[in-house]
């Protein structure tokens, strides 16, 4: 499968879920398709449905209402399909972890593979994780 | 049965040129956009990934909707899409043709379209059933001028319906662009295709933002991967046509070559400049520009060719 895992890593394409986040991350997944940070270089793009991902980029702490949501979407998504929980809330709970409604084991409702931590994350930390699954997928 | 005509549906203008043109000029498209946007854009290599990658992954089938319609869509207009390409291709390059072969390839080209629609409406998804909806809505109103484009070069060269002989009148009296009416003809034919393309400002059917890739967003794997060849074989089908239609056809010899790569990149350029310069318009307005200005102008061209200017 090494020839088809290089093919993988050169057109990742991304699928963008809001887990119930308070929208700065989702703000600076924008600045990925901006001319200063050019994902495309990549050959990154992001896709508008789940069928067409190989990576699901979740942002946000799960909570109560949408973790149902999430699960039913990582089913839709054809495999290999890889998840990027994008920020602190997938990783830790930030500020949110002792909420009443925070789904508390969030890896049961998805198996995320890669955490890029930061409230936001920096473009820059962004493209470094994705490097990093490419260079998980090229080895 | 001729080994020949293998060779030609197969390899040189069929199948293998057709694709691997296809993919590159889509690099050409993705390149330039992302020039236009001040970005470095992707690789050469690009869409050859996205396409293999693609064939490697899962195929979801939905639950309700017509499956073996789903899954047969994308590889019915993918031959339909080879075929026409092969035909012209053959008349371009080797210049061969039989009676009438415009006419199927009119007809044949207006298959993708229903393709479109039938496996958009298959999947039994909202969003697919409203891009397919809008797809027959946008195939109603670019045929008309379409076909009145169609009609120009084959009153021009004395109402003859095969290709080749469009091509050696061309070849003798000079390409029609050079008249008022063949000029015409090329720019209605170039808004034509923007929509028969669903490019920009034309991509009412698998807008992005509203219905997320519309009549596509069911597909996965394999089928995606052949919707998404076929969108770029239409990068060489579509130009092709148009070359040799109304630009007098290519002439493969010496600096011939050079100048016959300037008018396909001609062509290809000037589609991507009205995609990367127009945002996308209503439904109801792309059939008010259609049926308000681009047919009459096409019907115009038509009498102007009947009149010989």
């Amino acid at each position: 499968m090494g020839w088809y895992n290089k093919r993988l890593a050169k057109s990742i394409w991304v699928f963008h879920v809001s887990a119930s986040p308070c929208n700065n991350c989702d703000i600076e997944i924008l600045d990925l398709l901006t001319p200063k940070y050019d994902i495309e270089r990549f050959g990154i793009k992001l896709v508008g449905s789940v069928r067409h991902a190989d990576v699901i980029l979740l942002s946000g702490v799960i909570n109560d209402k949408v973790a149902p949501k999430v699960r039913k979407i990582y089913k839709q998504a054809p495999k290999p399909c890889f998840v990027v929980g994008f920020g602190t809330c997938p990783a830790s709970g930030c500020c949110f972890k002792d909420s009443h409604n925070v789904e508390h084991k969030r890896e049961e409702v998805i198996p995320i593979d890669l955490y890029i931590p930061g409230c936001p994350p920096q473009p820059e930390a962004m493209i470094a994780g994705v490097a990093k699954l490419m260079g998980v997928l090229n080895a | 049965m001729n080994v020949e005509y293998f060779f030609y549906l197969l390899i040189f203008p069929g199948l293998l040129f057709t694709s691997v043109l296809g993919l590159v000029v889509g690099w050409v498209d993705r390149k330039v956009s992302a020039r236009f946007q001040f970005r470095v854009g992707p690789p050469f290599l690009q869409n050859f990934n996205d396409f293999f990658k693609l064939l490697g992954k899962e195929t979801m089938i939905v639950k309700d909707g017509l499956h073996s319609l789903f899954i047969l869509a994308p590889f019915v207009s993918f031959g339909m899409l080879v075929l026409v390409s092969a035909m012209i291709g053959v008349a371009l390059f080797y210049g061969l043709g039989f009676g009438g072969d415009l006419i199927v390839v009119m007809y044949l080209l207006m298959i993708y379209s229903v393709m479109v629609v039938l496996g958009g409406a298959a999947t039994g998804n909202v969003y697919s059933s409203l891009g397919a909806g809008r797809e027959i809505k946008l195939l109603l109103a670019d045929e008309l001028a379409f076909i009145f484009v169609c009609l120009v070069p084959i009153i021009k060269a004395g109402y003859e319906l095969q290709l080749d002989k469009i091509l050696a009148f061309q070849a003798a009296e000079g390409a029609f662009i050079g008249s008022v009416s063949g000029f015409l003809a090329f720019i209605i034919g170039l808004l034509c295709i923007q929509a028969k393309m669903t490019l920009p400002p034309f991509h009412i059917p698998e807008a992005e933002t509203e219905l997320v890739e519309g009549p596509f967003m069911e597909y996965s794997g394999p089928p995606l991967a052949f919707w998404k060849l076929n969108h770029l074989i239409m990068y060489v089908t579509f130009p092709f046509l148009l070359i040799l239609l109304l630009l007098g056809g290519f002439n493969l010899s010496g600096w011939g070559i050079l100048w016959a790569v300037l008018k396909y990149l001609l062509i290809v350029v000037l589609m991507i400049i009205i995609k990367n310069t127009n945002p996308r318009i209503r439904i109801d307005t792309a059939l008010n520009f259609f049926w308000k200005y681009a047919t009459p102008i096409g019907l115009v061209a038509l009498i102007l060719a009947v009149l010989g200017v």
